[in-house]
């Protein structure tokens, strides 16, 4: 065990991954000699050359597509686009292309693609920084969607990713970049297919991811002072959507609370409400309720964005409702 | 200085006054920042003010203006109250957007100022807009849109310059070339890193300015504004110039050397004007002090203001993400 | 505030004319208590309510109107009434403001909502197993908003089961009129053979050990604490059906619903001619005396014409027994949208192998007729067979 940050974790990653395979390379903006924007690719320009640690233009969908053609040829594009916001510039090449091309030719072509990107809000960065777009990606077949909110997930998700055949959007979030955690040398992979069980309970289940997790837990720890187990489920992976284990865990509680940092309408929370209704209605002893982010664009002013986003507070206090509304 | 543009002692004084406004205002800011006051990013203006305070002096109040995340000087040139944008940096109800904009997306529409937008390049759409708007509805009036270097390799920026040229419109593109898109020099993003160049591939008239100098570029934004104002527009002014802090308060600026940074020191534009105005008697000891000390009771009213200023109530959260009405039109 | 519709006592009813007001306004009233009597094609009923509060706005009497029509509005707790606060509001407004009682507009649909419960769907699908009512869970919530939910099932179970309503007395004109009830049993039993492909199946049942077990029991207590057979069949079947729950239930709008609980419509002969079978409420969990007291006063009631609207509303199955006098089999027609009928024929002496050895033994024929659409003869058989081993075992029930 030894305990790193969850931006370290993710450099290792990279410098695993660009060890591991010579097709591999990161191109994005200020990703070479700034070291990335949040800091994660820091002195990887120095290790590996500018060949492998490419800084590019702000052309957000130019490098995108550029991504997607460099996979289709045959390198192994690893592509940074600073925040998620900006990927909005790049929406079309990883939809139109990165998600469409293996089914428009008919199987001939795999996009081995991975694209990292900074998520969620939670730092006063204001409107066009502090989105959470994950939960849109995740609307979209043809991607892998990863959302790693514990340092081992950060620190083995990309090799999964790497591995795979399809294009993975990969969703860091820019509040846990400093976070500390337990690294299990023992460890050598993960899988990007299942959510797991970060906290057992029999009261009720806690469905979330990213920054959403650590509140989650913060959550349910206050919650058991007051005798209410929680359940909390780390999702890990939005699409495709393990299912799963979320109806497994309401199976055991009965009662489900989804937290999610992006808006509620037509969010990824929506659509694990409706799986849980589909699935398991006849489980369920409360209404499957969601904590969602406020349907604002997030505002600067700290009261205000906090109010905007799921804080624990607001966890705790809807597990309550859900469990024993009287008390 | 120029021999091009006779500016009088008064518009020589405003010059220097709106500049140092500018870093002086920036320089609370960075206080501010450091004791928690001012949170998430601050992008300094500190060394490139001659570009903002120079264009605008050549636009009128009717004028409409658009700028990046790195906009306190624009917004303070535009005429844009100290007191409503330092509230807006302490995230205050009485800010210039009520708190939920910020140092990267101010905004006053009563100044035809339309921000402060943290997207690079995502202003110049938006400028083409206006200007079609201002065609048809203002005649005469011009759009100033302001960008970096780094603006010019995003998709926006070439779009933006062939509709402005497709359809005349009366749009001044400033390009505020400080050489680095924050860590990336221009020579290693961009093919043609003259940036004025890029203009005659739209067939938009450009102009390369030494964006060190209000005064240089005060005539040159004038010559500009004077083709649009009669229907020939658009127009592509590159402003060299430097910013000496990080891209946002502090980075590792491993990107560049601190000899490079004082050598531009040396260029400061401020300095410099105000070194000129003594050496050639167009401003007394007494009148410099006097600016100077107008500017600092300005900015402690200002943040007396912003302190002062009030939360804005929870309740309101969810307020104004879909408007009523459009907001008419009002003149300060 | 809430209202207090025309309930629907069966599949067929439509409308219904209220009789009688067993209450006042302003009285309060409880969840169960009998407020009203209604007057049906199968006579006069007596109805509850399954509100808390107090009742007010009754409709006038001797009117024919839809199921779901509002009868009264009743206030709970915590609410004010609007006309009171009309009443006293300041006499400055000249005029008075007519007091208009709210009449629902779609019948229809206030008919859906009609003891429609805030409960959990895990309750609920626990409930069902349980065999727990769920009008008997109604005002028991313990989940948000007073839902029902799983804690509050479990606590219902633990709870003695049997919570009578004592009946409220009437001096209305009781009893069925045999024309209306020929109409309506030509009704049902047409709409049976048109709609419901039975199928039959019939069992003889050893009914010595039961015999004998009842024997000895009667003969140590007066004569008002004795069993008759019939409750030991009534147990013998609920028992089974709790094991086959599918034949416990109804058919609607193209599939099977498993009643909530186990309600068997013990078919009751009236001496004016007729037949009519209320339901023994969660039959399952009833001990034989309670079953016993619960026949009596069943049957009783059936015959004055006093029965409850919940008795005529709930059977989830029906039993027939032709008892002593009857005949030796009988095949009965289901009730829909009931999916099956038990029929037990008279106990008499047959020869019968016993261990290989013949035999002089009481048997008992029983018979099920049910609804193709919902089981097969293979179920059938194991749900008679399940009765027949339950007689076996008559100290067990």
């Amino acid at each position: 065990m030894s305990t790193i940050t969850y931006r370290e974790a993710c450099r290792q990653a990279i410098r695993a991954a660009l060890q591991a395979d010579p097709r591999c390379f990161v191109m994005g903006e200020d990703v070479g000699r700034y070291g990335g924007c949040y800091g994660v690719t820091k002195g990887l320009l120095e290790e590996f050359g500018p060949q492998r640690i490419r800084d590019t233009p702000l052309a957000e969908n130019g490098i995108a597509g550029a991504g997607v053609g460099a996979a289709l040829a045959g390198l192994r594009p690893i592509v940074e686009i600073m925040t998620c916001n900006f990927s909005l510039l790049a929406l079309d090449q990883i939809m139109n292309n990165a998600a469409s091309l293996a089914h428009m030719s008919g199987g001939q072509f795999a996009v081995p693609l991975v694209i990292r990107m900074a998520t969620g809000g939670g730092r006063q960065l204001a409107a066009q920084h502090s989105h959470s777009l994950e939960g849109w990606y995740a609307h979209i077949p043809g991607l892998k969607v990863l959302v790693p909110a514990t340092v081992e997930d950060a620190r083995h998700m990309l090799a999964a990713a790497l591995a795979d055949p399809n294009p993975v959007l990969i969703f860091e979030h820019i509040v846990l970049y400093n976070a500390e955690g337990e690294l299990d040398e023992a460890v050598s992979a993960v899988d990007i297919e299942h959510a797991k069980v970060r906290r057992s309970g029999t009261d009720i289940s806690l469905v979330t991811y990213g920054n959403s997790l650590p509140k989650c837990l913060a959550a349910a720890d206050e919650l058991a002072t007051a005798g209410i187990q929680a359940e909390v489920i780390d999702l890990r992976v939005l699409r495709p959507l393990d299912s799963a284990t979320v109806i497994a865990s309401v199976r055991r509680t009965h009662r489900c609370l989804i937290v999610d940092e992006g808006w509620r309408s037509g969010s990824i929370s929506a659509e694990i409400a409706a799986r849980v209704a589909d699935e398991a209605l006849y489980e369920l002893d409360a209404p499957l309720r969601r904590v969602c982010s406020a349907e604002v664009p997030v505002p600067y002013a700290a009261h205000m964005e906090a109010a905007a986003l799921p804080q624990v507070a607001d966890i705790v206090a809807a597990a309550r409702a859900l469990v024993s509304p009287a008390g | 200085m120029s021999d091009k543009l006779h500016l009088d002692r008064a518009g020589l004084h405003r010059l220097y006054r709106e500049m140092q406004r500018i870093r002086r205002f920036e320089a609370r800011c960075v206080a501010l920042y450091q004791a928690q006051q001012i949170r998430g990013f601050l992008h300094l203006y500190d060394g490139q003010e001659a570009v903002a305070v120079g264009v605008m002096s050549a636009l009128d109040a009717g004028d409409a203006v658009l700028a990046t995340y790195r906009e306190h000087g624009h917004a303070l040139a535009k005429g844009v109250p100290m007191d409503a944008l330092m509230a807006e940096m302490l995230g205050k109800e009485q800010g210039c957007c009520r708190g939920r904009g910020g140092s990267m997306h101010l905004f006053d529409q009563s100044r035809r100022f339309y921000g402060g937008n943290a997207i690079v390049g995502g202003g110049l759409p938006l400028a083409v807009g206006i200007a079609m708007a201002d065609k048809a509805l203002r005649p005469g009036a011009v759009t100033a849109c302001f960008f970096g270097e780094g603006a010019v390799a995003e998709g926006a920026f070439h779009e933006s310059l062939n509709l402005a040229a497709l359809w005349q419109l009366p749009l001044l593109f400033v390009c505020e070339n400080n050489l680095y898109a924050m860590g990336v020099p221009l020579a290693e993003s961009d093919a043609q890193p003259e940036v004025y160049r890029k203009g005659a591939a739209y067939r938009v008239a450009a102009a390369q300015v030494d964006g060190m100098d209000p005064v240089k570029v005060a005539a040159a934004a004038r010559l500009a504004v004077a083709e649009l104002r009669v229907g020939r527009g658009p127009y592509l002014l590159e402003c060299r110039t430097y910013r000496y802090r990080a891209h946002s308060m502090f980075d590792t600026q491993a990107y560049r050397g601190k000899d490079e940074v004082d050598k531009w020191r040396q260029l400061d534009p401020i300095a410099r004007l105000q070194d000129w105005l003594l050496a050639n008697r167009q401003i007394s000891a007494e009148e410099l002090a006097g600016i100077d000390a107008g500017i600092g009771a300005e900015i402690d009213a200002a943040v007396a203001f912003a302190e002062a200023g009030t939360p804005e109530p929870l309740a309101e959260l969810t307020r104004f993400v879909l408007m009523d009405s459009v907001v008419q039109e009002q003149t300060p | 505030m809430a209202d207090f519709l025309m309930p629907s006592l069966g599949a067929d009813m439509e409308t219904g004319k209220l009789v009688q007001w067993l209450v006042k306004p302003g009285d309060r009233v409880k969840f169960g208590d009998v407020v009203a009597v209604v007057e049906t094609h199968k006579g006069a009923i007596d109805v509850e309510i399954f509100l808390d509060g107090v009742i007010d706005n009754l409709a006038p009497l001797d009117q024919e109107v839809p199921v779901g029509t509002v009868l009264a509005t009743v206030r709970q707790s915590g609410e004010t009434a609007a006309p009171a606060v009309a009443a006293v509001a300041p006499a400055a407004v000249a005029a008075p403001v007519p007091v208009i009682t709210e009449v629902s507009a779609e019948p229809a649909r206030s008919a859906a909502n009609v003891g429609r419960i805030r409960i959990s769907p895990a309750a609920r699908q626990r409930a069902q197993q349980l065999g727990v009512e769920l009008a008997a869970l109604a005002g028991r919530g313990t989940g948000e908003g007073g839902a029902v939910c799983l804690r509050d099932v479990e606590a219902a179970v633990s709870r003695h089961p049997a919570e009578a309503t004592a009946a409220t007395g009437s001096d209305v004109h009781r009893g069925f009129d045999p024309a209306q009830m020929r109409q309506a049993i030509a009704a049902a039993m047409g709409r049976s053979k048109r709609e419901i492909p039975h199928y039959y199946l019939t069992d003889s049942i050893d009914f010595g050990a039961a015999a004998q077990w009842l024997a000895a029991w009667n003969a140590e207590r007066p004569p008002e604490q004795r069993l008759l057979p019939a409750v030991l069949l009534l147990k013998a079947c609920a028992r089974a059906l709790l094991a086959y729950p599918q034949f416990n239930g109804f058919y609607e709008d193209g599939g099977f619903r498993a009643a909530a609980g186990i309600h068997p419509g013990w078919a009751v002969s009236l001496r004016g001619g007729g037949l009519v079978a209320p339901a023994i409420h969660d039959a399952d969990r009833q001990t034989l005396p309670q079953l016993m007291t619960a026949m009596r006063d069943l049957v009783q009631r059936a015959r004055a014409g006093s029965l409850r609207s919940s008795e005529l509303a709930d059977p989830s199955i029906t039993l027939t027994n032709l008892g002593e006098r009857g005949a030796e089999s009988v095949l009965g027609v289901i009730y829909p949208p009931q999916v099956a009928i038990i029929g037990f024929g008279r106990v008499q002496p047959r020869p019968w192998v016993v261990d290989g050895q013949l035999a002089v033994r009481p048997l008992l024929n029983v018979s099920l007729a049910a609804d193709h659409r919902v089981t097969d003869g293979h179920l059938g058989g194991q749900l008679l067979a399940g009765i027949g081993d339950a007689l076996q075992h008559p100290d067990t029930l």
